[in-house]
C-alpha cells in the first residue's frame, strides 16, 4: 500500500514541478471551447445546444494532451523497468500512476468546465450535472488512455499514433457523458447517462491497468 | 427473369450509379487486394533469391 | 485426443503451415469465385424487384455481406490475438496481421456500399444510423491495429501490441455499438428505419447468403496467401526458407 502511496505523491510532486505541463492543457481546453462560439455565431440558443458536445471534446482532446507522458519520463529513465521488478504487483502501480495523472489532467479540468460553461449560457444546474459527467468520465478517460500510452510506448510518431488508438475507444464515454448534460438540458434527467458512464468507469478500472500491464511488458522487452 | 434486354439490366430501373458504383468498387477492391499481394510476395521471392545468391558468391 | 493436439500443433509452426496454406487457399479461391458467381445470379436474376425500393436494393448483396465479413474478421483477428497471447506462438501474429488489411478492406466497402444505397434510399450520402456509425469506428479500429503493429519494427513484439489491442478492441465493440444504439434513439432525427417487409423474398435472402460465402471463401484465399508472403518475410534467415524449391529456383 505505501508502495502506491509513494507512486502518488512521487508523480504529483513531478508534475509540480513542471506545472507548464498542467496547466497547458487547461489551456487547452480553455481556449477551444472558446473558439466554437466565435466560429459558429454568439446565439444563446445554439451555444446551449451545442455546449455538451464542445465542452465534452474539448476535455477528451485535452485530456489526451498529456497521456503521452503517462509513462514516457519513467520508461527513458529506467524507473519503469525498476517498478517491473519489484514486489509490489506492476498492475497496481500502473493503476496508481493513471490515478495520479488523472489528478493532475483531469480533475482541473472537472474545475474548470463550469466557468467554461457560464460561456455557453448554461443553467446552473446543467453546470453541475457537466461536472458530475465529467467526474466520472474522466478517470475512463486516462484509463483507456493509458492502455494506448503503454501500447505506443517507445514509438517513433507515437503522439498520433496514440490519439488513432485511444479516440474510438473515447466514442462510449462521450455519447454518455455529452448525453448526459444534453438530456439534463431537455429535462429528460441525467441518471441514466451518469450510471452507464460510472459503470464503464468502474468496469475500465478493473481491466484498463491490467491491460496495460501487460501492454508495458512488451515495451520493457 | 428480371430484365427484358442488356440495355435495362445495366440501366437498373434509374439506380444504375448506385448500383454500378458498389459493385465496381468491391470488384475493383477484390482485384487490386490480390494483385498487391502477389506484388509483396514476388518481391520477398526475389529479395530472397537476390540473398542467397549473394552469399553464395562470398563463400 | 492426446494425439489430435499434437496434430493441431505441427501446423502452428511456420515451417509446416506455409505448404498447407500454400496447398488450400488455391482451393478457398475457386470457392469464392463459384459462391461469388451464383450469388450474383441469385441477385441479379432471380431475385424480384423490390416494392418499395426499386432495383436499388441490390445493392444490400454487397453491402451486407461486407458489413458481416468486416465484423467477423475482426473477431477472428482477436481469436488469433488471444492464441497468441496464450500459447506464444508465432504463427497467430502472422495470422493477425495477414487478416487485418482484409477486414479494413471490408469495413471500407460496406461504408462506401451504405452511402451509395444510403443516397437513393434516404436522399444522404451519410447518416447518422447506429450500424452505419459503428461501421464507421470498426474501420477506425482497423487503422488503428493496422498502423500499431506497423509502426513497431520488431515484428514480435509488434505482434504481441497489436494482440492486445485487438483483444482491447473486440471488448469494447459491444459497448460501442450500444452507445451509439442509445444516442441514435436520443436523437430521433437522424434515425432510419431499416427493418424491411417481413415478406423479404426467400431468393433475397439466399442471395446475400451466398455473397456473404463467396466473400468469407475470398477473406480465407487472401489471408492465407498473405500469411505466406509474411512466412517468407519474417523466417528468411531460415534454411528451410532458403530451400524452398520457389526460392532455389
Amino acid at each position: 500500500m505505501s508502495a502506491l502511496w509513494a507512486v502518488i505523491r512521487r508523480d504529483l510532486l513531478l508534475a509540480m514541478r513542471r506545472k507548464s505541463e498542467v496547466l497547458t492543457a487547461l489551456f487547452f481546453f480553455a481556449i477551444v471551447s472558446s473558439l466554437f462560439p466565435l466560429g459558429i455565431g454568439p446565439e444563446p440558443d445554439m451555444l446551449r445546444k451545442i455546449a455538451p458536445g464542445v465542452l465534452w471534446v474539448g476535455a477528451l482532446l485535452a485530456a489526451m494532451l498529456s497521456l503521452n507522458r503517462l509513462f514516457a519520463a519513467d520508461h527513458q529513465d529506467g524507473t519503469l523497468e525498476q517498478m517491473a521488478l519489484s514486489p509490489t504487483p506492476l498492475a497496481l502501480l500502473v493503476s496508481s500512476k493513471v490515478l495520479a495523472h488523472w489528478l493532475v489532467s483531469g480533475l482541473p479540468l472537472v474545475l474548470l468546465a463550469p466557468v467554461l460553461g457560464l460561456q455557453f449560457d448554461l443553467s446552473p444546474r446543467s453546470l453541475a450535472v457537466l461536472m458530475i459527467s465529467l467526474l466520472l468520465g474522466t478517470p475512463l478517460l486516462s484509463l483507456i488512455g493509458a492502455i494506448g500510452a503503454a501500447l505506443t510506448l517507445g514509438i517513433r510518431g507515437g503522439g498520433v499514433l496514440l490519439s488513432l488508438l485511444v479516440l474510438p475507444l473515447y466514442v462510449p464515454a462521450l455519447i454518455f457523458g455529452a448525453g448526459a448534460v444534453e438530456a439534463d438540458i431537455s429535462g429528460l434527467g441525467a441518471g441514466g447517462h451518469l450510471s452507464l458512464l460510472a459503470a464503464l468507469t468502474v468496469l475500465a478500472g478493473f481491466f484498463a491497468p491490467w491491460a496495460a500491464t501487460a501492454a508495458l511488458r512488451i515495451a520493457l522487452e | 427473369m428480371n430484365w427484358n434486354s442488356p440495355a435495362e439490366f445495366f440501366a437498373m430501373g434509374g439506380y444504375a450509379l448506385y448500383v454500378w458504383g458498389s459493385f465496381g468498387v468491391t470488384a475493383l477492391c477484390m482485384i487490386v487486394e490480390p494483385l498487391l499481394a502477389r506484388k509483396r510476395r514476388c518481391d520477398a521471392v526475389n529479395s530472397l533469391r537476390r540473398e542467397i545468391a549473394a552469399n553464395k558468391e562470398d563463400q | 485426443m492426446n494425439n489430435r493436439l499434437i496434430n493441431w500443433f505441427k501446423f502452428a509452426s511456420p515451417q509446416s503451415f506455409y505448404p498447407l496454406a500454400g496447398r488450400l487457399w488455391p482451393w478457398f479461391a475457386a470457392l469464392a469465385a463459384i459462391f461469388c458467381l451464383a450469388g450474383l445470379w441469385l441477385g441479379f436474376f432471380v431475385a424480384p424487384t423490390d416494392a418499395q425500393q426499386g432495383e436499388g436494393y441490390r445493392i444490400i448483396f454487397v453491402h451486407v455481406a461486407a458489413s458481416w465479413m468486416s465484423m467477423f474478421i475482426y473477431c477472428v483477428i482477436a481469436f488469433w490475438a488471444a492464441i497468441g497471447i496464450v500459447f506464444n506462438t508465432r504463427l497467430s501474429g502472422m495470422m493477425t496481421s495477414a487478416l487485418a488489411p482484409t477486414g479494413a478492406l471490408f469495413a471500407f466497402l460496406s461504408l462506401w456500399t451504405g452511402a451509395l444505397w444510403g443516397k437513393p434510399m434516404w436522399g444522404a450520402w451519410w447518416v447518422w444510423d447506429a450500424r452505419l456509425t459503428s461501421e464507421l469506428i470498426l474501420f477506425f479500429l482497423y487503422l488503428g491495429f493496422i498502423a500499431l503493429t506497423a509502426a513497431i519494427d520488431d515484428p514480435r513484439r509488434a505482434d504481441r501490441a497489436g494482440a492486445i489491442l485487438a483483444l482491447v478492441g473486440v471488448v469494447n465493440i459491444p459497448v460501442i455499438y450500444f452507445s451509439v444504439k442509445w444516442w441514435n434513439t436520443l436523437h430521433q432525427g437522424a434515425s432510419v428505419s431499416l427493418t424491411r417487409a417481413p415478406s423479404m423474398a426467400q431468393t433475397m435472402l439466399w442471395g446475400m447468403l451466398l455473397m456473404a460465402l463467396a466473400f468469407w471463401m475470398y477473406a480465407i484465399a487472401i489471408a492465407l496467401y498473405r500469411v505466406r508472403v509474411i512466412i517468407l518475410e519474417r523466417e528468411r534467415h531460415t534454411t528451410w526458407v532458403a530451400d524452398l524449391p520457389e526460392i532455389k529456383a
